[in-house]
């Protein structure tokens, strides 16, 4: 197998361009906290960079890219990349060293557990953070990853489609939140006290970056320098556009165009195309971004009547956004984009939103359960969330000892 | 007899009311940032979807120590040109002040208000109030 350059130059650099899309998180999540859990929303993202880039060499990437036992995991040939090096692995990428498909991939494995922390910032006992995110790569990112993505996994077998983790990371994220937030209950004074964001700049900042970072995250998953790679970037674009506009309009409807609506309203979309970015045309793009938004922030308004505390709405704009997405796929793609995909509903296969319906509705409830279950045993054993006091005061003076600003 | 004036005024107004305070010769003051809420209860502001109040509210905090005979003066001042007459424009307080000391040259009283130009030297001088360059912002 003959490395192609292009090819491998442009995995690198995208690989780079998901990498700061976990600091921007950090920052996407930070400017929404109050004052004092700002240095803890910014660590709960960017320790997640530590954490998962070693669980990822050590075991992560076997579990989900080895060679498949039954379509359930992956076994254990790649255990601490043992083999893998600079000859390319056919069954993924067959024109880039196999080393740097394991490091693409990292940067997914690292920015998923992150989304989740939107869900319990404020109160999270950070050392059951390190040992859920642990955890919860293990027994819920890898084996998604695998039958999504992994060859012989029983997702990709069923036929369906996410073309950059619309499923594995998105869906899973989101859910898992739900479940979370619901084992841990509420930030104390909820729904009576207003937390007020501590800096919308920074979220702008961080939705910017997201932005750019997501090139990397759509277009890289093209694992090649093409013109896939480039319609992934073009409808990428077009998503975010479209339902960042959608969402304006929805909030000077109900108030005025608030600009914390409008950025996340360009995340929501970022979300929806992932899954359908190389298998869509920009056009399609621009009714999945256009959709996105109304679908998320109705999720946001329904989160709030139900009064569960699932803090900065990561179900409601990845877990949802993403459903979305997984089903847009089944009605938008199409084989004239992608030769290897599918043709979805709107391109006379309507099979293919079934297939998409149910894979989704598997992702869904298993990320829900084992999220469930992982988070209580968290807190029957070592807790989940500090104390009264110590939220009071917040998480970065209790927890860390520090202060964001003096 | 020393007296201090503490008004709380709206934020947009800030600069209106120190360039009316500095024509009349007004010299010393300090500004605080506070928040709090009177009558006007809360606002309502924009958020991801919807709305949520916050109830307390964005205000400055100007201090004042200035002798008796200026005080009516002073509060006629500051009221005309922080006033828009809807809800929220602020209140004006007057407390007795003890003593004033400067601490450069230990100035007790009356003589540590004193300043070059200030309302009580134009007074002595029988000058009216020059009028004071008008700032111009933007133009």
């Amino acid at each position: 197998m003959t490395i192609d350059t292009g090819d491998t130059a442009w995995v690198l650099v995208a690989t780079a361009l998901v990498m700061i899309m976990t600091p921007a998180l950090a920052f996407f999540y930070g400017g929404m906290v109050r004052k004092k859990n700002l240095l803890s929303t910014l660590n709960l993202s960017v320790i997640t960079l530590s954490i998962m880039s070693i669980q990822w060499i050590l075991i992560g990437y076997t579990l989900a890219f080895g060679p498949t036992n039954s379509g359930l995991i992956g076994g254990l040939n790649f255990l601490g990349l043992t083999g893998v090096g600079a000859e390319p692995n056919a069954d993924y990428a067959a024109t880039i060293p196999h080393l740097l498909f394991v490091a693409y991939q990292m940067m997914f494995a690292i920015i998923t557990p992150a989304l989740i922390s939107g869900a319990f910032v404020e109160r999270i006992r950070f050392r059951a953070f390190l040992i859920f995110t642990i955890l919860w790569a293990t027994l819920v990112y890898d084996p998604v990853a695998h039958w999504v993505w992994g060859v012989g996994g029983i997702l990709r077998q069923m036929g369906a489609l996410d073309f950059a983790g619309g499923s594995v990371v998105h869906i899973t994220a989101g859910f898992s939140a739900l479940a979370f937030a619901r084992v841990i209950g509420p930030r104390k004074g909820f729904g009576r006290v207003v937390a007020e964001p501590t800096s919308i700049p920074f979220t702008v900042l961080g939705a910017g970056l997201l932005w750019m970072g997501w090139f990397g995250f759509n277009g890289g998953s093209a694992l090649g320098a093409n013109g896939l790679a480039v319609n992934a970037v073009v409808t990428t674009n077009t998503a975010a556009a479209a339902s960042g506009l959608v969402w304006m309009f929805l909030s000077w409807r109900d108030n005025k165009p608030s600009v914390l609506g409008i950025v996340t309203g360009m995340v929501v979309g970022l979300v929806a195309i992932t899954p359908a970015a190389g298998f869509v045309t920009p056009l399609s793009a621009l009714i999945i971004g256009a959709v996105a938004a109304p679908i998320s922030y109705y999720a946001i308004r329904l989160r709030q009547k139900s009064k569960l505390d699932e803090s900065l709405d990561v179900w409601a704009c990845h877990g949802m956004g993403g459903l979305w997405g997984a089903l847009a796929t089944g009605l938008f793609a199409t084989t004239t984009v992608n030769s290897a995909g599918f043709d979805g509903l709107f391109y006379g296969n309507p099979g293919q939103l079934a297939i998409q319906a149910v894979a989704a509705v598997i992702v869904i409830v298993f990320a829900f359960v084992v999220t469930f279950v992982i988070a209580k045993v968290i807190q029957r054993t070592i807790g989940l969330r500090v104390d009264e006091n110590e939220e009071e005061v917040g998480l970065d003076i209790s927890e860390h000892g520090e202060r964001a600003y003096a | 007899m020393t007296k201090k004036i503490e008004a709380i005024i709206r934020e947009e107004r800030l600069h209106d009311v120190k360039d009316a305070l500095r024509r009349i010769g007004i010299v010393g003051m300090n500004v605080v940032e506070v928040r709090g809420h009177g009558r006007q209860g809360g606002i309502t502001l924009a958020g991801r979807t919807g709305t949520y109040q916050i109830d307390l509210l964005p205000r400055v905090q100007i201090n004042i120590v200035l002798s008796d005979h200026n005080v009516e003066k002073t509060i006629k001042t500051i009221q005309d040109a922080a006033h828009t007459g809807g809800l929220g424009d602020g209140m004006i307080f007057v407390y007795p002040v003890e003593d004033v000391i400067r601490i450069s040259t230990g100035e007790r009283g009356h003589a540590a208000l004193m300043y070059e130009g200030d309302i009580d030297t134009r007074r002595s001088n029988g000058v009216e109030a020059p009028n004071a360059k008008r700032e111009v912002v933007g133009k």
